[in-house]
């Protein structure tokens, strides 16, 4: 049994392309062709050169000394955080903007939450030199100013979603009207493992460059190529999916999947799709969704906006699903005091993102010998008005 | 017969009205239904409200969720339409996102909608290929006509497909947009209803995206065998509430 996408673009019962037919002429020329282009050597060279000397790869493999004495177990992180931007979304920017240029696209548009995904296609499509239509939800705009800030100086243009409840899901719905509207020019660069098939499968593609350096790095390191634990936060998932990809069939390799609770899972107010969601289409995809009983899409809550989806990727709906990975969630208050924690035992201030992912050291038992590799996903500026607030710093 | 494919056969063009069900008020469905029958209109597309309606424009994404505020579910539209076959004739389509009806169970709504007199379904994110696959037994069982959308950038091919899945008419998108951003067709969009027009597909067409008024009905009518009027309509139902029904019809043909 796999746990990658088939070729029809299901993981299991999960994936698809529920797409309205407007849309079918562009997301089919992407089907067609993101598997011919992304195998070309000349692609590849590009992104590798570009993930080489834009982003600066590979991210190094960080043995985390005094919280491995602390809990007893080896415990290395995956230094995502110190990607170009920020954190690891521009991996999959650079990758789909190479691919948006190969097909032609002169005009390139995005959605995002927190604005980390905006950052880095504005920074990508700076690049480039190619125009940029940042959709993100009217509050979030007001909630995360200096991402804005840092958009607009890159050159793209930032547009209000202002339907539904003005966040992620709806400036996800935006993009995909604009899309609609402009068929034939325009480029969708989605920020997660979400959305219509060939998206969380190209997406994965690009991001399982975490876990490929993972292999790599731990050979060196501890002489073997696959850890005990592989541990990553899930929002939409694009970090856990790149973090994941390698180890996906070798199931020595445990998977833990870390979701935001929130106020807790039963609070009213969390974004734990796996224990919260039921089985749903959203953006194009089937997938656990977060949902009334009458199929209406509920709007989630985590502190951490990059966490803050009704859905999850159709790939770890399926890892869910069939117990191939093991799915905890973690309360805002646990995040937060991670964010204090990582930052003054390893002198590293995580994304509240990323916070979600340690506080598992906590709630699981790790024996000395295992290995356990952490995703830092991501680096703590963007939330610092945000830890600011919550710990009257 | 279903009462799509018999009104089809008439030799007039077709007038048909989209609305979102519970909107402008949550029981305001029926009547709206009976007084668009009473005026002329040849078939009715009730929406089915959705939270995140990707394929709608600002018109009908609000009026959907104003209808939601205002109480409207898939049981709740069950229920104010339970009796509609008494006092309306004319061919009934819900159409709606595929989520809602996920959770509601596909097999029950089919079951439902066969109850209630209704004669087929819009669903604009379940693509044709899954519909083949997964769900056509089950629609045929009900005797449901699913409503597939072509658009200008539909490849020939697909559209034999689509016309071979088919058994209703073939909802044909005037252009590359959503719902109630159009003014007005240009020669490019003639040369497109002309193109459809002379593959004689088995299906008849409707167009739809962009019909606002008697000009803009019977630009697409000259091409195809009706043509769909929705967020104008919404437009007027905001403007009007349920009043002026009459005027609004007599002004597009």
């Amino acid at each position: 049994m796999s746990y990658n996408v088939n070729e029809k673009g299901y993981y299991g019962e999960f994936g698809g392309a529920f797409i309205p037919e407007m849309l079918y002429p562009n997301v089919e020329e992407l089907r067609q062709n993101y598997l011919k282009i992304t195998a070309e050597p000349e692609f590849q060279a590009e992104f590798d050169a570009l993930l080489k000397e834009y982003v600066g790869r590979p991210t190094p493999l960080y043995f985390a000394k005094r919280l491995s004495e602390q809990y007893n177990t080896k415990i290395y992180l995956k230094r995502e955080d110190l990607c170009h931007t920020g954190a690891h979304k521009v991996n999959n920017t650079i990758g789909q903007i190479l691919l948006a240029k190969r097909l032609g696209k002169k005009r390139i548009i995005a959605e995002t939450g927190a604005g980390q995904h905006g950052v880095a296609t504005a920074t990508v499509c700076a690049l480039m030199g190619l125009e940029c239509i940042v959709y993100m939800g009217e509050v979030d705009i007001k909630r995360q100013a200096p991402n804005v800030a840092r958009m607009k100086m890159l050159g793209a243009e930032v547009r209000p979603a202002m339907s539904g409840s003005k966040t992620l899901k709806d400036a996800t719905n935006e993009a995909i009207r604009d899309w609609i509207n402009n068929p034939v020019d325009t480029y969708y660069i989605i920020g997660s493992v979400v959305g219509p098939h060939p998206y969380p499968d190209m997406v994965a593609r690009f991001q399982s460059v975490i876990s490929k350096e993972i292999k790599e790095q731990l050979l060196e390191k501890e002489g073997r190529e696959n850890p005990d634990y592989v541990i990553a936060c899930v929002g939409g998932g694009s970090n856990a999916a790149g973090t994941y990809y390698h180890f996906l069939d070798n199931e020595d390799v445990n998977i833990i999947a870390v979701e935001a609770a929130g106020l807790g899972v039963d609070s009213g107010e969390s974004a734990a799709t796996s224990a919260l969601g039921k089985v749903g289409v959203i953006h194009g995809s089937k997938t656990l969704l977060m949902q009334t009983t009458d199929g209406q899409i509920t709007e989630p809550y985590s502190i951490s906006a990059g966490l803050d989806y009704p859905g999850v990727g159709p790939m770890h709906a399926n890892l869910f699903t069939t117990g191939r990975a093991q799915f905890i969630s973690i309360t805002d208050e646990q995040a937060m005091q991670w964010g204090i924690k990582l930052s003054q035992m390893e002198g590293l201030i995580p994304a509240i993102e990323s916070a979600h992912a340690f506080a598992v050291l906590d709630e699981m038992k790790f024996k000395p010998e295992d290995v356990v590799v952490i995703n830092l996903s991501g680096r703590g500026d963007k939330d610092l008005n945000t830890y600011i607030d919550y710990f009257k710093l | 017969m279903n009462r799509i494919n018999q009104k089809l056969q008439e030799t007039k063009k077709i007038l048909s009205i989209y609305f979102s069900a519970g909107y402008p008020n949550l029981n305001d469905t029926v009547q709206i239904i009976q007084d668009l029958e009473k005026n002329g209109v040849d078939m009715i597309e009730i929406g089915l409200p959705f939270s995140d309606p990707l394929a709608d424009g600002p018109t009908i994404q609000a009026s959907s969720t104003q209808a939601l505020h205002n109480g409207m579910t898939t049981q709740v539209l069950f229920d104010q339409l339970k009796d509609i076959r008494k006092t309306v004739a004319i061919p009934l389509v819900i159409m709606g996102y595929f989520n809602p009806m996920l959770q509601y169970g596909i097999e029950n709504f089919c079951q439902k909608c066969a109850e209630i007199g209704i004669d087929g379904l819009i669903i604009p994110d379940l693509p044709v290929d899954v519909y083949a696959d997964e769900y056509k037994a089950t629609f045929e069982k009900y005797g449901l006509k699913n409503i597939f959308l072509i658009t200008p950038q539909t490849s020939v091919e697909r559209i034999h497909f689509i016309d071979s899945v088919s058994d209703g008419f073939i909802y044909m998108v005037s252009s590359a947009s959503v719902t109630g951003s159009q003014t007005g067709f240009g020669s490019a969009q003639e040369e497109y209803f002309k193109r459809i027009a002379d593959m004689n597909l088995k299906n008849p067409q409707v167009i739809g995206f962009g019909i606002n008024n008697k000009e803009t009905f019977n630009q697409a009518t000259q091409f195809a065998k009706g043509a769909i009027i929705g967020s104008a309509f919404i437009q007027h139902l905001t403007e009007n509430s349920t009043g002026k029904i009459e005027e609004f019809v007599k002004a597009i043909r």
